[in-house]
């Protein structure tokens, strides 16, 4: 079993913490837990939140204290050895396209690839959903492979557009709204990942996803199809195991 | 013409709140809500509303607006400022009031609040509450996720806001004695989550100094300013989840405490984290104002959770009946004298 520490973030939350790097094997852990405790919920807990590595617990010291809550993790915890999650699979349409791609360019040159590797490389695997955080249905997606592994931009952008697809050392994101940004954008997603109407997000955590490289004008159409809510897009399947 | 509040000045920045949204962290939708929720209650107590229903929450410099309404039942609670009762836009003078009260404005007069003191957050709460869709459970405005409160933004001039109800209910006014909604000099926190990124002298280092609350605070953080915390082991962390009240220690070794809008999930060592019954005065801190933070235990920050929760059922019990009779209801008294012939022009 994975050790894990405890830690108290203020009164009315908790961190359980199984390590402190980005590795598929801590965030099974995590999301296991997540799962876990979401599918059996006992009185005073207020909501999880899993992270790379870590789960925060939320709960109501005055009906759940603090002990009692520690208690039913560790119990928890033995009961999930065989460390199993459930998530989607999808197929995220991604137009790389020059009118979106405007760091794709610098990212080629940085890495010594053309900006056809760049998409090749991008789009030629399969990512793991990290965690949802920083804006509403903002899935971080790893690994990006390591050649397309960079920094990010000693000045961010005080602006990109919602939508924009972008990479900065491990991980990939699909920013959901405009937002200032300091990662290298080479592309853009027709399909919100945060619907505004619905207030739900596409992406969960432990979903997998591989972007699908679309042209421009494909980009179009399904952005007007988006747009005129006949296009909801679907998990290709669902899948039960480790992340790894 | 539906009941509403036209905003003729948005103030700097006026935003709706209720008690924000929890349950869809996971999602990277902020919790949000009032800045101070002892406010928020007693503006709403004082009005009648349920606890958690939205309302106006004023930063530094409050709103100005016009009732569209026949008449509405208003309440004030937080900062102290001066709020003027105008007869229209173009009055200049008109009644003064004071908050923590209710008072019952009608059509067409223009209330002005001015700059707030004592604490940085004004709560303007409006019997029956305002008519506005909540999204995810909530009527709290996120800036950032651009959902929520009025549009998904802070209030701006020619903003109609919609009211449930078109009249006020016939009753008395009140006012709440008794209740302490100034800036606190001290906050508690309890250590950690990542309090081992910081040496013990750093630590009472942290919990000795006197900080000033400087510029560039805003919902998301309160930016500190004093001796530096210097890290043990770097400063960069695999990011985590955040908890309100949650006290970030970045590079440069000044604090950031994390407020109601804070991201879901951040990047630096958390040295403490402010106990919820702390976070309402921890909310009112302006920019400027100096602040320092006192270790305590997670029981004893427990007991003082459970203490908040019974001064939060006690609001009900602090309001007080305003005796002063309005002009409208001294004239009726006045009339009724005159009639009865028990009035004497002498007294």
């Amino acid at each position: 079993m994975l050790d894990y520490k405890v830690l108290s973030a203020g009164d009315t939350a908790l961190v359980v913490e199984f390590g402190d790097r980005i590795d598929r094997e801590l965030s099974t852990a995590v999301l296991s837990l997540a799962q876990a405790l979401d599918a059996g919920p006992i009185a005073g807990i207020v909501e999880t939140v899993p992270t790379f590595r870590s789960l925060m617990v939320h709960y109501e010291p005055l009906v759940l204290p603090e002990s009692s809550l520690v208690a039913h993790i560790d119990e928890q915890m033995k009961n999930l050895t065989a460390r199993q999650v459930t998530g989607h699979v999808w197929h995220l349409p991604a137009c790389y396209d020059q009118r979106f791609a405007i760091d794709l360019d610098d990212v080629a040159r940085r890495t010594s690839l053309t900006p056809q590797q760049v998409v090749e490389r991008h789009s030629g695997l399969t990512y793991h959903v990290y965690m949802l955080g920083f804006l509403p249905g903002q899935a971080y997606m790893g690994e990006v492979p390591a050649e397309l592994a960079l920094d990010r931009l000693a000045t961010p952008r005080t602006k990109i557009p919602a939508g924009s697809l972008a990479i900065a050392a491990t991980m990939s994101c699909v920013f959901p709204l405009e937002t200032p940004c300091g990662w290298h954008i080479i592309g853009r997603c027709p399909i919100p990942l945060w619907d505004h109407a619905r207030a739900t997000a596409l992406l969960a955590p432990a979903d997998k996803v591989t972007f699908v490289p679309v042209s421009a004008r494909e980009y179009d159409t399904l952005v007007t199809r988006a747009s005129e809510d006949v296009l909801r897009l679907e998990p290709v399947s669902e899948f039960f195991g480790a992340v790894a | 013409m539906n009941p509403a509040l036209r905003i003729i000045s948005p103030g700097l920045s006026t935003t709706v709140q209720d008690l924000g949204r929890p349950g869809f962290q996971r999602l990277g939708v902020a919790l949000g809500g009032a800045l101070d929720p002892l406010a928020l209650r007693a503006a709403n107590s004082l009005v009648g509303n349920p606890g958690n229903t939205g309302v106006l929450e004023a930063v530094y410099v409050g709103p100005s607006f016009a009732v569209d309404a026949d008449d509405v039942r208003l309440s004030f609670a937080g900062a102290d400022t001066a709020i003027e009762i105008l007869d229209d836009a173009h009055s200049t003078a008109g009644e003064t009031i004071t908050p923590m009260r209710s008072i019952r404005v009608r059509r067409g007069q223009v209330v002005r609040v001015g700059s707030l003191k004592n604490s940085a957050t004004l709560c303007i709460a409006v019997e029956g509450g305002f008519d506005i869709a909540p999204v995810l459970g909530s009527v709290s405005t996120d800036s950032r996720g651009k959902m929520g409160g009025w549009q998904g933004r802070a209030l701006i001039a020619g903003d109609v806001l919609p009211l449930h109800r078109a009249t006020a209910i016939e009753r008395d006014e009140y006012r709440i004695d008794g209740l302490d909604l100034i800036a606190p000099r001290c906050c508690r926190a309890v250590l950690g989550p990542q309090s081992d990124y910081f040496s013990d002298e750093e630590i009472e280092r942290f919990f000795a100094t006197e900080y000033t609350v400087s510029a560039g605070s805003n919902r998301m953080g309160m930016r500190l300013e004093g001796t530096p915390i210097r890290h043990r082991c770097g400063f960069n962390i695999v990011s985590d989840a955040i908890a309100t009240g949650s006290i970030q220690v970045p590079g440069n070794g000044q604090p950031i405490v994390l407020l109601a809008d804070h991201q879901t999930t951040g990047g630096y060592p958390k040295i403490a984290t402010v106990i919820s019954a702390d976070l309402p005065a921890l909310g009112r801190l302006p920019i400027g104002s100096k602040v320092s933070f006192a270790p305590i235990t997670v029981e004893e920050a427990v007991a003082e959770r459970r203490k908040l929760s019974a001064a939060i059922d006690e609001i009900g019990g602090k309001l007080v009946r305003i005796s002063t009779p309005s002009a409208a209801v001294a004239a009726r008294l006045l009339e009724c004298n005159l009639i009865s012939g028990v009035y004497d022009a002498a007294a």
